[in-house]
Formats: C-alpha cells, sequence, structure tokens
C-alpha cells in the first residue's frame, strides 16, 4: 500500500494490502468430498473462506496465507494444501 | 539579560519560551533539574503546557509521540538509561515525521552504572533518524532548543531533534546565560503548524505497515530530510545570529585552525578545554587548531572536509566507542578526509565522567604527531590488571 509522508493513510487502506502474496502453501478444496459443515469457514483466522450459493468453499487467494488450519480441521479431508508456485 | 543559572535551569527557561504544550517525563534516575523546573513551571501557570507523569520513559516519549502526532509542540528530557528506554519510540518519532525535541543531558551508559557524563547515550542513537546537535557551553545549549524546534518543524524537514550537553559539566554548572524574553523567542519561533495531524473529524493514521515493496523508500526519505537539513540548520542560525548576536550558521565551528597543522575535532563541554589547551600550545609556538562538531546528525562530510583539508594530522575526541570498532566521530571523520592523505587518529577519552585537562589535550597531540592513535586514552593499568 502507498503511504503519504510520516507512513500515513486515510482510513479504509489496509484492504490494499495484499497479504495473501506471503503464501507459501495453497489450499485446495475438493469439492467432491465437501459434506458443507462449514467447519473451514469458521476456523479460518482471516476470515477470507465464503460459501458460494451451493454452500460450497471459496477462498478469496489475495488474503489467505496458507496458514493450512482448513485443512487440518476439515473432517472430510477435503482441503489439499498444494505448493504455491509463482 | 546575563543570569547566573544552573545549566538545567537556563534550558528549562529556554524550552518554557519555546511555548510548548505538552511535555511528558519521568523522574527515572538519572534525571535532571530540567524537567523537575518545567513542572514547576506547569504547576504555576507560567507556561501553558499539559504537564504528562508517566510511569516510565518509555511511556514519556510515547505520551510526546502521541501528542505530537495531534499536533501540539511537545518537549521531554532524559539521560542514559532512560534514553536507551525510549529506543523504540526514536525511530517511530522519525519514522512518523513527528518534530519531536528532546534534551539529552549526555551520560554513560551502564554497567557499570555510572551517573557521571560521556555521550554514549545519544550516540547510540545517531541511527534513528533524529537530528542531534551537541553545546559547548550552557548558553549555546540553551539556544540550540529554539534552533532544534524551528529546524525539526520546519515542513522541508519534519523530524525529531536531540539538543545534546554535557552531564554535570553543564548540567550542573552554574554560568551566566542570556535568556531570550519571551518577545523575542516568539519572534524567531512561530507557533507550530503541523503538516499533517490526528483528527476525528478528518482521520488519518501515523506509522502503518510497509511491505519489502515499500519500506526502503520511507528510510530514504528520512536520509533525504536529514540531507536538507544540512542547509535548513546555518539558515536557522543565521537567523538566529542576526536577531540576537549568537552564531549558530555553521554545522562545524572553526578555533585557530586557518594555518593549523594539527587539528582537534571534539564535541560538547570539552571544546572549551581544548581551546585553552590549544591557546597555551600556540604560545609554545605549535600550530594547532579545532573543528568543534556542533552538529552530529546529520553529519556534515563536506564542511568537515573543508575545514581539515590544509591539515596534516587530524586527533578526533570521542567520548563514546562503538564497542569492537573505534569512536563514532572518528568514524566519520576519517570517512570524510577519505583519500586525502590527512593523517586521522582516534582517541576514546573521558568515559564514565573521568575528568579531561588541558595537559591531557596536549598530550593526545603529541601522540597524533607521532603517529599513535586509534587508542584509549589514559588507561589505568593497575585497575585493568
Amino acid at each position: 500500500m502507498a503511504m503519504g509522508l510520516g507512513c500515513t493513510a486515510r482510513p479504509g487502506r489496509s484492504r490494499e494490502n495484499k497479504t495473501g502474496s506471503w503464501r507459501v502453501f495453497r489450499p485446495v478444496f475438493v469439492h467432491e468430498k465437501c459434506t458443507r459443515c462449514g467447519m473451514c469457514t469458521t476456523v479460518c483466522p482471516e476470515g477470507c473462506i465464503m460459501e458460494d450459493e451451493e454452500g460450497l468453499p471459496v477462498t478469496d487467494y489475495d488474503y489467505c496465507k496458507g496458514c493450512g488450519l482448513c485443512a487440518e480441521e476439515c473432517p472430510s479431508e477435503a482441503v489439499e494444501m498444494t505448493k504455491e508456485e509463482k | 539579560m546575563l543570569e547566573i543559572m544552573e545549566g538545567s535551569h537556563a534550558v528549562a527557561e529556554a524550552v518554557g519560551r519555546c511555548r510548548p504544550q505538552v511535555i511528558a517525563a519521568y523522574p527515572i534516575t538519572p534525571q535532571t533539574h530540567i524537567v523537575e523546573a518545567l513542572a514547576d513551571m506547569a504547576a504555576n501557570c507560567e507556561i501553558d503546557a499539559d504537564y504528562i507523569t508517566v510511569e516510565s520513559e518509555f511511556s514519556a516519549l510515547s505520551a510526546c509521540l502521541g501528542a505530537s502526532a495531534a499536533g501540539s509542540r511537545v518537549y521531554s528530557a532524559t539521560t542514559s538509561q532512560g534514553l536507551a528506554l525510549m529506543f523504540e519510540v526514536c525511530f517511530n518519532c522519525a519514522g512518523m515525521r513527528l518534530p519531536v525535541v528532546m534534551s539529552i543531558v549526555n551520560r554513560a551508559m551502564g554497567a557499570p552504572l555510572s551517573i557521571w557524563n560521556d555521550q554514549q547515550d545519544s550516540i547510540s542513537l545517531r541511527d534513528s533518524g533524529w537530528l542531534q546537535l551537541y553545546a559547548e557551553d550552557n548558553q549555546e545549549a540553551t539556544d540550540l532548543h529554539y534552533l532544534a524546534y524551528k529546524v525539526a518543524e520546519d515542513h522541508r524537514i519534519l523530524l525529531p531533534s536531540f539538543v545534546c550537553f554535557d552531564g554535570f559539566i553543564l548540567s550542573h554548572t552554574y554560568e551566566p546565560v542570556d535568556t531570550l524574553t519571551q518577545e523575542q523567542a516568539d519572534s524567531y519561533l512561530p507557533p507550530f503548524r503541523p503538516y499533517q495531524r490526528l483528527d476525528a473529524a478528518d482521520p488519518v493514521s501515523f506509522g502503518l505497515f510497509a511491505s519489502p515493496d515499500y519500506y526502503m523508500e520511507f528510510r530514504y526519505a528520512i536520509d533525504q530530510a536529514l540531507d536538507k537539513a544540512r542547509s535548513v540548520i546555518p539558515e536557522a542560525g543565521k537567523e538566529f545570529n542576526e536577531m540576537f548576536g549568537r552564531d549558530y550558521s555553521g554545522l562545524v565551528e572553526e578555533y585557530r585552525l586557518d594555518d593549523a597543522d594539527v587539528a582537534i575535532v571534539a564535541m560538547g563541554s570539552i571544546c572549551g578545554t581544548v581551546k585553552d589547551a590549544i591557546d597555551e600550545m600556540r604560545d609554545a609556538g605549535k600550530r594547532v587548531g579545532l573543528l568543534k562538531i556542533r552538529c552530529f546528525r546529520p553529519f556534515p562530510h563536506k564542511e568537515v572536509r573543508k575545514a581539515l583539508s590544509g591539515v596534516t594530522t587530524v586527533a578526533v575526541l570521542d567520548k563514546n566507542v562503538s564497542l569492537g570498532s573505534r569512536g563514532a566521530a572518528a568514524l566519520e571523520v576519517r570517512d570524510a578526509l577519505y583519500g586525502s592523505g590527512v593523517s586521522v587518529q582516534g582517541y576514546i577519552i573521558g568515559l564514565g565522567g573521568r575528568d579531561v585537562r588541558k595537559r591531557d589535550i596536549a598530550s593526545v597531540v603529541a601522540k597524533a604527531e607521532a603517529g599513535e592513535g586509534d587508542i584509549y586514552y589514559g588507561l589505568r593499568q593497575e585497575v585493568l590488571r
């Protein structure tokens, strides 16, 4: 995020920091295995896993840091952590 | 009007005339009479300042940081261990470009515990982005506070500033000092006009997070502002001289340096002793001069190189040491003179309040001429064992 003199910014700018760039492992959601229990959405510390109209998880990769909590907690093992390739 | 005052009280008077709106201080040992006197002035309504008593030096500077961001002219004073406790906040003040002014009454760092003078405290914060001015006597110590506010608050600079003067040697010594009247102070130092400030009606956040894509440019911007101070300080010093007849227009000051073979470089009160020693050496036919460093940050490399271009030998006195390396000023002077062929010798001297006498200065000059340098001067072998 570009800031002004004194490292200043107006409110509402933190979304510009795409913290997803820190990610080493990317969660991939295997919808075929998903039971739509919503656990991944609940445990995501960044709040960046949403549910689509069908109740399936969708991730905002701009802010997902790849912590892997969703994969760890998924009761159906429907989240695979794959090496991030840039 | 000349008045005989203790150094701390003279500085407190001058700070009061600068009309600080918020003063925060903690009475850690060691503190000085500066904040004690200012507390009296605030309690007696002689100054219109909010005086915040805090629970530590870290909080003192943090309170100053917040008050400065809110648009107030702020002040604090500290020394040695107290400054060490402010370390983190010092970097933040500079990064947020807040023109805090703080007196540093220079004292040694523990351990061993010492309350006596050297300049290790402020020198250890040389990389923090603060301006650093050093005073030779109490008159200069008081005057530099007006100048520090003027430069720090200049929108071309916007950086915090230390005004450093030697503990006990100046802070606890009575000298005649000419304090500006309130009218004089007001005519030199206009009210603080913040560049930007915290305001609930027009919100802004200070000191935000910068990813690697942005961080370096902010450090560079501080460095650029310090570079600008190399011309803004002389400008402010010249104006002070025109108004009050005391000249602080130089980042450095020369004493009998014109035809000198040997130059001594020093900072702070030791310069007074050096001047007397030089007079004696001159009487004995030795061509010795002094280059006093008034402004250590930004360091005046160009001015130093110009002033010392005619000498053959330079002896740099450091009341500090970058342990594992050398004295801070010696490193800077050697850098400034790199490739010039001038011999630069460094001397760590007077640490922890050890007296430096005129004969010590003469002895340093003799060592420098003999090429014996980069040493601790006056070590007591019987203590080392």
